[in-house]
């Protein structure tokens, strides 16, 4: 079945978003879409599946004008979008999610055999392991992507759009996905998806779609597109710089000395320095602790070992006032409150600097101008509420508040998740801007890319240890691979 | 910007409520009647001042009626055991209020403890508190009701009936709670600390903010509240038993509702809980007043209120 978007445009009032766009989605074939935040790629695949519906122009499937009524309209003749936050109801097992909504029947009943054989058959197409009586909550994210899948086949999907699917898988995981992804493909479903990494683009569509500013920019067959040309598109000028050249020496002295770390559960005698001006990467895979050792040793969780020669910090405060900060992983969830306007989000973590008595409001505002403008922050206006910026925006403001508060050390959690090319760039830049200062940091990322591009030495982890430490021309992505997948490295570590 | 439904809504509704109240009976807007309201409104006005932070913080509570009543109970057996040694002047006054916040800070600590260190839902442990507080006051009345002994009456009648420039002390004490209390709310960094902990308390924990701490001290604070709202029950009556303060908890919650703080927490007015208090005791007032509807119907025209205000204040969900 193919899905077309012939001359589509939307409009939201007043504002334009989508300007003649026009897509082919053909059975057999993977198509990526790819484009900065807010160049409308949401929009273009909510249009196909049914959540909205065009100003002007015309969805075809297979060739024959439709107009979806809904996104159930749409999925009941095979159009699904899978979203970038899964809609499962965690509760429920495998099986419950797969059928929600169009349960198989005896009669009055649940037909429960059924259903637990077909589950097991769709989950084995897919290759999924995991058992349709377990509770989603208690299984991974790339299962819970499969999940997702297989309720979309469940419904006969024969278009499949999928909106940044390996957002939150790792590379490894993400190349489950891919398997997968190759499988439905020789099955002759046509496949959409949005991604971030260039890389992955390369690895599975056949054909891209560049957005920028609600125009399509490009469109080709993906072998004849080099990632710099993709990325340069996306932004409009060219991004072959993605990192910026190291400037700032790193100094002698130690700013930080961890000895024998352990997270009860996560992490066991984790051991390691940082330096004055060094940016130290932190990979490997997702579950290998990363996240958690740097939360024990910020105070975040209940940890033993030394941190400069003492206990670890009882809690963030303390070690804030130690001069170290940690950025958290999840902006939503844990780093902002999103129903609130930048001013409070901003001063939070350091709200004592703006206390006398009563909070200093019109220092909170020059802060906030202060930020907007170092750090580069989009807002429609200074009122809006955090939840409605974008991502991107997101990001900068939670940078401009760690900042604000001053820390020597900075432990930075995926600083780009989610986040568009151009953005990227510039949050390297704002990360290489610390170390000219003599401020260190940390960086925890599962990009492989970005570890290397911007790290001066890099800590790889693996089941809660340190499998390794690579440094200058070491570094690089087979070397760290390797250790991460317990290929190199130390055998105690797992 | 700031002035749209919401916000304006609680006020529209008083100033309604005190059009329909004048028209209805020329001695409303009477001094002695406006004093009535105001004195009666305050014990729960306090209450919901404290009930506002407590809310806005993402937590309950259900025990702040029964404590009330425990409180009083206690403050009148000191005050009683002390008269032969203190006589029936201000240093037995002192006593008896000493007793009241003493009480109440420990009442509130002891919530506010279960719910943060012990990590007990703030649902469950109030409500284990309430029946607590209001099984011990019936215990120490022994069924029946706890007298202040008529020796000492006068000597503390004068912290309901009393005040300054005519303005009954409940009234003066009630204003000034408040504005402290929105003043703290706005400007304060507790205030803002309390709505960062209600809105989503994980981003407060990675943001350095001492969420246990922030907890505790509104239910301590609430606490205290209520110890200073008996101070002044305690002279009205001179007297406690196991129905005092029954529903109290409930008017102070209906109270920050109506006012438009959000019960699941992160958002919180104290100026406007205290329109909700005064909308609640207008209703009493002027079903009370006039003969068109009975008064035993209050408690029905009050949840009707309380259900059109959340509707009226739903927040739209937001986009994306």
């Amino acid at each position: 079945m193919k899905l077309t978007l012939h001359q589509v445009d939307r409009s939201f009032g007043a504002v334009q978003v989508l300007h003649g766009i026009s897509l082919e989605l053909r059975p057999g074939e993977v198509h990526a879409l790819i484009g900065e935040n807010g160049a409308g790629k949401s929009t273009t695949m909510k249009i196909m599946s049914g959540y909205l519906s065009p100003s002007a122009g015309e969805v075809r499937l297979d060739d024959a004008p439709v107009a979806f009524a809904s996104s159930q309209a749409a999925e009941a003749q095979g159009v699904v979008l899978i979203h970038q936050e899964f809609n499962l109801a965690e509760q429920l097992t495998v099986e419950q999610n797969i059928f929600l909504g169009h349960e198989l029947k005896h009669g009055m009943f649940l037909d429960k055999r059924a259903m637990a054989e077909r589950a097991k058959s769709l989950l084995n197409r897919l290759n999924c392991s995991v058992p349709p009586g377990a509770r989603v909550r208690d299984i991974s994210n790339p299962d819970k992507q499969m999940v997702e899948i297989a309720k979309a086949l469940s419904r006969n999907a024969r278009v499949l759009i999928m909106d940044e699917p390996t957002a939150v898988l790792t590379e490894r995981e993400a190349e489950v996905l891919f398997q997968q992804v190759d499988r439905l493909r020789a099955e002759g479903v046509a496949i959409l998806f949005t991604s971030h990494k260039l890389d992955e683009v390369k690895r599975i569509s056949d054909r891209v779609t560049i957005m920028r500013d609600g125009h399509v920019v490009a469109q080709a067959a993906t072998a004849e597109m080099t990632e710099d040309d993709m990325a340069t598109a996306m932004v409009g000028r060219d991004v072959s710089s993605l990192y910026p050249a190291r400037t700032a020496p790193v100094a002698d002295d130690t700013v930080l000395s961890v000895r024998d770390l352990t997270v009860p559960g996560h992490a066991q005698g984790i051991t390691f320095d940082l330096k004055r001006g060094e940016i130290l990467g932190v990979a490997g895979l997702i579950g290998s602790g990363r996240t958690e050792t740097m939360e024990g040793l910020v105070g975040l969780r209940r940890a033993t070992g030394m941190v400069n020669g003492r206990a670890p910090y009882p809690a963030p405060r303390a070690a804030l006032d130690a001069g170290i900060a940690y950025l958290t992983e999840d902006r939503k969830e844990r780093g902002l409150l999103l129903t609130k306007g930048m001013r409070e989000n901003l001063t939070l973590q350091s709200l004592a600097d703006f206390t006398g008595l009563l909070i200093d409001e019109t220092a909170e505002d020059q802060a906030l101008t202060q930020a907007i403008s170092d750090f580069d922050i989009r807002a429609p206006h200074r009122a809006v509420a955090v939840g409605n910026l974008s991502g991107g925006n997101q990001q900068k403001l939670l940078l401009a508040k760690t900042m604000l508060a001053q820390p020597e050390i900075v432990i930075i959690d995926e600083p780009t998740r989610g986040i568009d090319i151009g953005t990227k760039q510039q949050i390297y830049e704002f990360i290489h801007a610390l170390t000219a200062q003599g401020k260190s940091v940390i960086v925890i990322s599962s990009e492989m890319q970005e570890v290397i591009g911007l790290a001066d030495r890099v800590l790889v982890m693996r089941s809660g240890g340190v499998a390794g430490e690579l440094t200058g021309t070491d570094i690089t992505e087979d070397k760290i691979v390797r250790l991460a997948m317990g290929l190199d490295g130390i055998k105690g570590a797992a | 910007m700031t002035l749209d439904l919401k916000v304006l809504g609680p006020i529209l509704a008083l100033i309604v409520l005190i059009a329909v109240g004048a028209s209805l009976n020329e001695n409303f807007l009477s001094a002695g009647n406006i004093t009535n309201v105001l004195s009666r409104s305050a014990f729960i006005g306090i209450i919901a001042v404290g009930m506002t932070f407590v809310i806005t913080a993402g937590g309950l509570d259900l025990s702040v009626g029964s404590m009330a009543a425990f409180i009083a109970g206690l403050m009148i057996l000191v005050m009683n055991g002390l008269l032969d040694t203190l006589g029936p002047g201000l240093p037995l006054v002192l006593a008896g209020m000493v007793t009241a916040l003493v009480v109440g800070t420990l009442a509130g600590a002891v919530n506010g403890f279960l719910i943060t260190t012990m990590r007990i839902e703030a649902f469950i442990v109030t409500l284990g508190t309430m029946g607590i507080y209001r099984s011990l006051v019936t215990w120490l009345a022994d069924g029946g009701t706890l007298s202040l002994d008529f020796g000492m009456r006068t000597v503390i009648r004068p912290l309901y009936y009393g005040g300054i420039l005519g303005i009954a002390w409940p009234i003066i004490v009630f204003a000034l709670v408040a504005v402290i209390g929105e003043v703290v709310m706005r400007r304060a960094a507790f205030g803002r600390h309390a709505a960062a902990v209600g809105s989503n308390d994980q981003v407060a924990r990675y943001s350095s903010v001492n969420v246990n701490r922030v907890r505790l001290l509104t239910y301590v604070f609430l606490g205290i509240l209520v110890g200073i709202a008996t101070i002044m029950y305690v002279p009205r009556l001179g007297s406690a038993s196991s129905s005092t303060g029954v529903l109290w908890e409930l008017e102070a919650i209906a109270a920050v509702i109506i006012g438009g703080t959000m019960l699941k927490g992160g958002f919180g007015r104290v100026w406007s809980t205290v329109i909700g208090v005064l909308i609640l005791s207008l209703i009493d007032n002027i079903l009370n007043l006039t003969d068109g509807v009975s008064p035993y119907l209050n408690g029905a025209i009050q949840g009707v209120i309380i259900i059109l205000a959340v509707i009226l204040q739903r927040e739209r969900k937001a986009e994306g």
